[in-house]
């Protein structure tokens, strides 16, 4: 197999050792807030997920069959809402994030760990309060714009709240990340050792910190329009609609980058260890992440060329949103490269890492069709837009998301998956996906709306394709979950550094104890050295 | 169901829009080959054997002149597109002059179109073959979305101001226009047809029966602009008197006491009516009321119709 070392046994539990509600719902370990971070978020994975298959099945047919438009429309908000606001932004960061910085940082827990805690506290109750508004759902889209946020008689001012608390929750774990990266840093450890996933998650910390108090406002904003009348948005009396697009957009499009940059440190980490070389272009990649979060700030009103905005607004924003492929293409092309006359092993989270390059390439090569003015016309709010950000999202981030699972399951378990589930799971979730969501930039190319609970009838065979594709996915994902479900409690017991890698946690036993490291590692090289003609061992 | 990949004959700017398309296609099949095919390539020729002996891997930490090529390049590349994308959306956004135009009231949840002559039909509009149409459009509750897919363009409606679309339809049919922003409950079912004539058909439908119902939309602003006690202040005949006058002024510059100015188009007009003396126009004094409350959207409407009437 893979390692050269004997057979470990797990010596013990670790940080999973205490048991009992308190000891994780007080918890002041990183590792244990990340997981149960994990452990919510999947579960609206899950819950979204099931959202996006009523979705599917009910567009099989083009008619008001199956489910009444309003309950479709209700539908297609939550699963919006659900995916974007409580599972892909937090997702990576405050799961895999907080159990994995101080470790790759050589720290034994991030700055503040009470804050910490309080974050996820604060991210639950936002959550009980959206769930709370189910009594009367919403149908504005997980983009509620107005008037018709502000005038429908759902529960948008609860929901309003509960999304403040639930970004709140965003901007306080996000602080933690920067003052951790800069202070907690073990010794030896300067700015050009720091694993790229550290350089990622630094980036999207930024990010959340800087853009999230925008959309809360924002919400607060339409809260107050809708208790008290005062209109900033209702043109009636003197406010304006298009404002309310561009402040939701100042937030939601640098939100795409929290998002993806987590996604890509974790390609960033995998890539290197199973091709046994070292990542190519350090810096031009660290850099690439900052890049990507600056750019992302300025190019939100490309979500709004057919808006009523002005044209020479939209030429600006046109311009500036091209230069964000330019970073992001960087690192598709380093990780390429990194793979060049390397050692490459294709075990589960090698080929979730490269799924994640092969279908972010397709989605970010159906950007430009949406940033050049002249095709945004014909595909805005059309189901190409739809397939590009599912490609860029699901396609993207969920695909980092489960090869970073894979990559760390060992390490937060102390337990192996079982490979040949991983790549049955694989092989469906790759097909499926493929065909659920390919098959919707021709919808889109025919002219097929978002948002429609009926279309056309001569669009019905394409969706009956995308609806098969969408069940062959949920098989995948299913398989995938019962790996995961299975093999925590009957997984053989993990070595210490399965994958052979050289970043500080596989320096920890699987799983670690609760202080991490015994003492702080002093730190002589940087963590790509694969392949390092030093004369020792790769371990 | 392979239409989609066919080159746009329905107006001239519809072909302009696909060929964009296929531009950014062509370089983005480019990239799409060259890393697809590199990954996939490195991924199965350098793969680890079962057997054998792990492969020295060569210690390449990174390469400053591939990193130049591959900013440099792609780069330029986008710029290309983003060019090229421009340039046919200038074309799209100017409408050329002397087309003829149709005042759309979107609602919850149709589509009501408004002729010249004052006629008007719900989810259906007609135009003539050949000569360019375009479309005024405003909201009277919530956002919409206009959005010709033959045509490969769209806009947004909105409440409380105008917004602007046109077409110039080269071949006879009918063509659906789908709302694509998103409305409520009916928004899928939110759809009209645009039906394109051939001249002689478009005239007699013209000069054909028509339904007694509302005046020309211009007869109508002229109404209103008399009883709404407009001619106070303003005339129709050139000489300024308490306000400027109303002829020449749609499409006029204004110049304002801070030293701005403006042209004076249906969203600038509308908004003068509502709240005036946001900005007072040199050689007047601040002194026009507000008619909000006293004249609706619709009549507003009427009355910009009139006003272009006075050249």
């Amino acid at each position: 197999m893979m390692q050269e070392t004997a057979f470990e046994q797990p010596a013990s539990r670790g940080y999973l050792a205490e048991k009992g509600f308190r000891s994780w719902a007080l918890t002041l370990d990183h590792k244990r807030i990340g997981v149960m971070y994990l452990c919510t978020t999947l579960l609206f994975f899950l819950v979204g997920g099931m959202l996006g298959l009523l979705i599917r099945l009910k567009l099989m047919y083009p008619g008001e069959q199956l489910l009444s438009n309003h309950a479709y429309n209700v539908i297609f908000t939550l699963h919006g809402a659900m995916m974007i606001f409580l599972f892909i932004i937090p997702g990576i960061p405050a799961g895999l994030g907080n159990f994995f910085i101080p470790l790759l940082i050589g720290a034994r827990d991030v700055a503040f760990p009470r804050l910490n805690i309080l974050s996820y506290w604060v991210f639950v109750s936002g959550i009980l309060v959206i769930l709370g508004t189910l009594v009367s759902p919403m149908d504005t889209g997980w983009t509620f714009y107005t008037p018709y946020s502000a005038t429908t008689g759902a529960a948008v001012t609860a929901l309003s709240f509960g999304l403040f608390l639930v970004g709140m929750a965003s901007i306080l774990t996000g602080l933690n990340f920067v003052v951790t990266i800069h202070k907690l840093r073990a010794p030896g450890m300067s700015w050009n050792r720091l694993p790229l996933f550290i350089w990622g998650m630094y980036a999207t910390s930024i990010i959340n910190v800087l853009a999230t108090p925008v959309i809360g406002i924002t919400f607060l904003l339409l809260a107050c329009e809708r208790l008290f009348g005062v209109a900033f948005f209702d043109p009636t009396k003197g406010g304006d609609p298009l404002l309310f697009q561009h402040f939701f957009w100042f937030y939601s499009h640098p939100v795409v980058y929290v998002m993806i940059l987590p996604a890509m440190g974790v390609i960033s980490e995998i890539i290197p260890v199973f091709s046994r070389k070292p990542i190519f272009g350090y810096w031009a990649i660290a850099y690439s992440s900052l890049a990507i979060a600056f750019i992302g700030f300025l190019v939100w009103g490309h979500h709004m060329f057919v808006s009523g905005m002005s044209t020479v607004a939209g030429v600006i924003f046109s311009f500036l949103t091209f230069f964000v492929a330019i970073p992001t293409g960087v690192k598709v092309f380093n990780w390429i490269a990194t793979m060049y006359k390397g050692s490459i092993s294709l075990d589960s989270p090698m080929l979730y890492a490269l799924t994640f390059i092969f279908l972010f390439i397709i989605g970010g090569l159906t950007g430009p069709f949406l940033g050049a003015l002249g095709t945004d016309v014909r595909l805005h709010d059309t189901y190409f837009l739809v397939a590009h950000f599912h490609y860029t999202m699901m396609g993207g981030t969920v695909m980092g998301l489960f090869a970073g699972l894979h990559y760390w399951f060992p390490k937060m378990t102390g337990r192996m998956l079982n490979e040949k589930l991983a790549k049955i799971a694989w092989f469906f979730i790759f097909i499926g996906f493929n065909v659920t969501f390919f098959t919707m930039f021709i919808l889109g190319m025919e002219g097929m709306p978002r948002r429609w609970a009926q279309y056309p009838p001569r669009l019905q065979p394409l969706h009956i394709v995308s609806t098969v594709g969408s069940w062959i996915l949920a098989v995948g994902v299913a398989v995938m979950f019962a790996n995961f479900i299975r093999n925590i409690f009957k997984g053989d017991p993990a070595p210490a550094n399965p994958w052979r890698g050289l970043t500080l946690e596989w320096r920890t036993p699987s799983p670690p104890d609760t202080e991490n490291f015994e003492e702080i590692p002093v730190i002589k090289d940087w963590p790509y050295g694969y392949g390092k003609k030093t004369g020792a061992k790769n371990d | 169901m392979l239409g989609f990949l066919r080159l746009n004959e329905v107006s001239h700017i519809a072909g302009r829009v696909d060929s964009v398309f296929i531009f950014i296609t062509a370089v983005g099949l480019f990239f799409f080959l060259l890393t697809q095919g590199s990954l996939i390539y490195f991924a199965l020729r350098y793969r680890r054997r079962k057997k054998e002996e792990e492969a020295e891997t060569p210690y390449i930490t990174g390469n400053f002149m591939l990193e130049t090529v591959w900013v440099v390049i792609p780069s330029l590349l986008i710029l290309a597109i983003f060019y090229y994308g421009y340039v046919v959306f200038m074309e799209i956004r100017t409408p050329p002059a002397g087309a003829a135009e149709i005042v759309v009231t979107a609602r919850q949840w149709m589509y009501q179109f408004k002729y010249p002559d004052g006629r008007q039909e719900v989810n259906q509009v007609r135009v003539p073959v050949g000569k360019p149409v375009k479309f005024v459009m405003t909201s009277q509750d919530v956002l919409h979305g206009f959005y010709l897919p033959s045509f490969r363009v769209m806009q947004d409606i909105l409440p409380g101001r105008y917004t602007y679309l046109w077409v110039q339809p080269m071949k006879e049919g009918t063509y659906d226009i789908f709302c694509t922003q998103y409305c409520g409950t009916g928004h899928s079912e939110m759809r009209a047809a645009m039906v394109v004539m051939a001249e002689k058909d478009y005239q007699a439908w013209l000069t054909g029966e028509k339904k007694a119902e509302a005046k020309p939309l211009a007869e109508q602003g002229e109404e209103l602009v008399e009883k709404s006690g407009c001619l106070s202040c303003h005339t129709t005949d050139g000489k300024p008197k308490i306000g400027p006058t109303f002829k020449g002024l749609f499409g006029s510059t204004s110049h304002f006491t801070d030293g701005t100015s403006a042209v004076a188009d249906e969203n600038y007009i509308r908004n003068y009516i509502l709240q005036p003396n946001v900005k007072v126009i040199k050689g007047f004094q601040p002194i026009m009321p507000t008619f909000k409350g006293i004249l609706k959207d619709d009549d507003i409407t009427a009355i910009i119709a009139y006003l272009k009437t006075l050249k």
